[in-house]
């Protein structure tokens, strides 16, 4: 099993809000991120995928098809936008670094051709992170 | 949403300049300079430190966090940073029976991070120098002298 990893870049405003709140809760759990005027961050993503060599080609999937893969399933769709506004899976998730990996792992799981996805990570900032392999907890 | 939630590991790096000596008493001085080579300078030398800790833990659905960073800041500024940062670690407790290598910083901050409250610790990273770095998820012990 070879795992390959591709970096894409996006750069998007959002803002933490949660409308069941008050305004000072929403302040007081959120901090500056509640500021409703938004901010914005260069997020860098790393998509690994898992998969074994094709003994033709020597690729586990082909780095341009997969580039295009991120391309047309985010970074068109966050790169220069507002995500609380623009991007549908925030209109009820908060854009946490968080539920922008696991947004991120449901758009594009299913989508890359002789590979499996392994991992989304998501960096907001070179100082935090969130990664996600697609596990889910029922409780 | 609210009975199946999405495990999610959150990492935050921290920043501390520090500096410290590699002896043991253990060692006779022609063995420390052996063993520790330059790192064993009797002046110490130091590093800027990079601390990178990991937390696992379902994604709350009233925040869209593992834990809330405020949080976590406010207990890495108390107990890792306003400890470590512009320190020599030979004089800091946790070291006075262990030899200040990251290996054994590793497992002090590994045991810091594990008592914050409000997420499971998965892992602790630590970049000595940019060449040089620790990993350490929770199951050693530091050596003693």
């Amino acid at each position: 099993m070879i795992f390959l990893t591709r970096k894409a870049e996006f750069s998007s405003a959002h803002f933490y809000w949660n409308d069941a709140w008050t305004q000072e809760e929403n302040e007081r759990v959120f901090g500056k991120c509640a500021n409703r005027n938004g901010h914005g961050h260069n997020y860098t993503l790393e998509v690994t995928v898992a998969g074994e060599v094709d003994p033709v080609s020597g690729f586990v999937v082909d780095l341009k098809e997969l580039k295009d893969i991120l391309e047309r399933e985010v970074v068109s769709i966050y790169d220069h936008r507002h995500l609380n506004f623009e991007v549908p899976e925030f209109k009820t998730a908060i854009p946490t670094t968080e539920n922008i990996a696991v947004a991120i792992w449901h758009r594009l799981d299913g989508k890359i051709p002789n590979a499996k996805l392994h991992r989304v990570r998501v960096y907001e900032m070179p100082d935090l992170f969130a990664d996600y392999y697609g596990e889910i907890a029922h409780e | 949403m609210s009975n199946s939630r999405p495990v999610v590991l959150l990492s935050r790096r921290y920043h501390f300049s520090a500096s410290h000596r590699l002896h043991t008493e253990a060692y006779d001085a022609e063995r420390n300079r052996e063993v520790y080579g330059k790192c064993n300078n009797a002046h110490g030398h130091g590093h800027n430190y990079t601390v990178q800790v990991t937390f696992r833990g379902a994604v709350d659905a009233e925040t869209g966090m593992v834990c809330n960073l405020g949080d976590l800041d406010a207990f890495a500024r108390t107990k890792l940073i306003d400890r470590f940062d512009h320190t020599n670690l030979n004089t800091m407790e946790c070291f006075a029976e262990t030899v200040s290598t990251t290996e054994n910083l590793a497992i002090e901050v590994q045991r810091i991070f594990a008592e914050f409250p409000y997420a499971r610790l998965e892992r602790v990273h630590i970049e000595e120098t940019s060449n040089n770095s620790f990993d350490c998820t929770g199951d050693s012990a530091p050596g003693r002298f």
